[in-house]
């Protein structure tokens, strides 16, 4: 489903309060269809906890949060899961069930929305192709190299086709050439419609990310967003 | 029930790859295993004991419902004519099939077990014993006393009430605690699994988390966990029965003379019975998981 002119996620004047202390304060962001932002902070400043709030796993403590123009508060915990289908996630820190080889944890979504005959099918191999883990497709999670892992995070998050991308330091663990690699399947989704977050402090991403998208890059600073200078 | 028998239908046609997504092995599926079988293997013998007393206390019901016996206790000169007098009196009582003096050869027999088999019953004051078989809906007890006081003073009539009710009512109270040892033992059953289902879901924190990333539902995480534990009980709690079965089907038969502990087993389609447990098991697992996971899976949001 294409969401022409809505924006797909919404915050609204978002405070997020965590042990009585507040992380993020009057945050309004609205991302349009189709467009790639950047979000960047120093460490600790609440990036990871914005693209919480981006996705449901996280509710505000005050304002409001739309996605796809539904308030997350208004819907059941289930509702929520269902929604999250539409968002594709990859985190620093990716987790797997070591249990199941790299193929069955790509099709992972695919596997609890009931789409079982999809996980085994052409798309399947497709994406394994397209993230260049065609011959890891047997191989379990732990078995992985840190760059692995992360095309297989993002591989498990696009194979939804979900219309958003939610990228939180894709590139903290591996070296700089996989992490080029991870932005060039990024760019090529943005290419592809979807909607493109990604949290990172990593600048030098950044600016080789510009050099073949419009990007807008929006600044976390004392619990605040504001959108970056052309510096960046 | 229809709910949980629905849930039950689910699972087991319900979708087969949900099950993969819980690692497959750990402690708790062998302590579910193990458990669910050796509490369906003591619900199988508390079965056992609650049918048995059942039986007994209905076969001490019927017989000694249906007998009753009068002594005549007279002088030795007298005894053979008050015996007659109240035959007499018993032919034309209501509600009695036959009744018949014991020889003395029977009453011999009767203290035999006490006194010896050459015990010289002339010599001794033993009362003379009729039985009465009564036909129907039995006889007016209290009617028949005042009769045979009247005609016959040295009759006494004992329709076995006295201790015939607290035998029947004690063997009544052991089927009761029968039943009560294999509801407790299921209820074992209920806690045994919620607290396995529990410690599951915590060691697959990580796992609910991931699951959750990639947009599983909780009914979904739940009915992962919930499948896996109902087979566990079910398989463990069939084997369980099997063992029992065979166990008591070993125990010795007391032949044409079986006495309670004897005659503790099944019989007809009592041996039905116990092919239940695993099913009752399934679903009090299933329950208990469900309401487990429930509870565990809001917390770990």
């Amino acid at each position: 489903m294409r969401w022409a002119g809505a924006n797909v996620i919404e915050l609204e004047n978002v405070a997020y309060s965590y042990g009585g202390g507040e992380l993020l304060s009057d945050i309004s962001v609205k991302l349009a269809p189709g467009s790639f932002h950047f979000l960047t902070g120093p460490s600790g400043a609440g990036k990871t906890t914005l693209l919480k709030l981006c996705y449901g796993a996280l509710l505000p403590s005050a304002g409001y949060v739309r996605l796809f123009q539904t308030d997350v508060r208004s819907l059941e915990r289930d509702d929520v899961a269902q929604l999250r289908r539409k968002i594709g996630v990859v985190h620093q820190d990716v987790q797997f069930l070591d249990h199941l080889s790299v193929t069955d944890n790509v099709a992972l979504p695919l596997t609890v929305s009931g789409r079982h005959a999809e996980a085994a099918g052409p798309d399947l191999a497709e994406l394994m192709n397209w993230v260049g883990l065609t011959n890891r497709a047997d191989a379990r999670p732990p078995q992985l190299s840190g760059g692995e892992r992360q095309r297989v995070a993002l591989a498990r998050a696009v194979i939804m086709s979900p219309d958003i991308v939610l990228a939180d330091e894709p590139t903290g663990n591996i070296d700089w050439e996989m992490s080029q690699r991870l932005l060039t399947l990024l760019v090529e989704l943005n290419r592809m419609g979807k909607t493109v977050l990604i949290a990172t402090h990593d600048l030098g991403l950044i600016r080789a990310a510009k050099a073949q998208v419009q990007a807008r890059v929006l600044r976390i600073s004392n619990r605040r967003v504001q959108l970056a200078g052309a510096d960046l | 029930m229809r709910s949980a028998l629905k849930s039950l239908r689910t699972l087991v046609a319900g979708d087969p790859y949900a099950g993969r997504v819980v690692p497959p092995s750990g402690f708790t599926a062998q302590l579910t295993l193990f458990a669910s079988g050796a509490m369906a293997f003591l619900a199988v013998f508390a079965l056992a004991l609650s049918l048995a007393s059942g039986r007994l206390a209905e076969r001490w019901g019927n017989e000694l419902a249906g007998t009753a016996t009068i002594r005549i206790v007279a002088p030795q000169d007298q005894r053979a004519q008050q015996t007659a007098a109240a035959l007499q009196v018993l032919e034309t009582t209501p509600g009695i099939a036959r009744a018949r003096a014991l020889s003395d050869a029977e009453q011999q027999a009767l203290l035999a077990p006490w006194f010896g088999s050459d015990l010289p019953l002339d010599s001794l004051p033993v009362p003379r014993l009729i039985e009465i078989v009564s036909a129907g809906q039995g006889f007016d007890a209290t009617g028949l006393r005042l009769r045979l006081a009247a005609e016959v003073p040295g009759a006494v009539l004992d329709d076995h009430g006295r201790w015939r009710a607290p035998l029947v009512a004690a063997a009544q109270r052991l089927r009761l605690l029968g039943w009560l040892a294999a509801t407790l033992i299921v209820a074992a059953v209920a806690a045994m699994v919620t607290l396995a289902a529990n410690a599951a879901l915590a060691a697959n924190a990580q796992v609910v988390a991931v699951l959750r990333l990639v947009g599983a539902t909780d009914r979904y995480i739940a009915q992962a966990f919930v499948r896996r534990f109902t087979w566990r009980a079910l398989v463990g709690s069939t084997a369980g029965v099997v063992l029992g079965l065979i166990a008591v089907w070993l125990l010795p038969s007391g032949g044409d003379a079986p006495s309670f502990l004897t005659g503790i087993g099944f019989q007809g389609i009592g041996w039905l019975v116990p092919l239940l447990l695993p099913l009752v098991c399934a679903v009090v697992a299933l329950a208990a998981t469900a309401f487990a996971a429930s509870r565990a899976l809001r917390s770990l949001s």
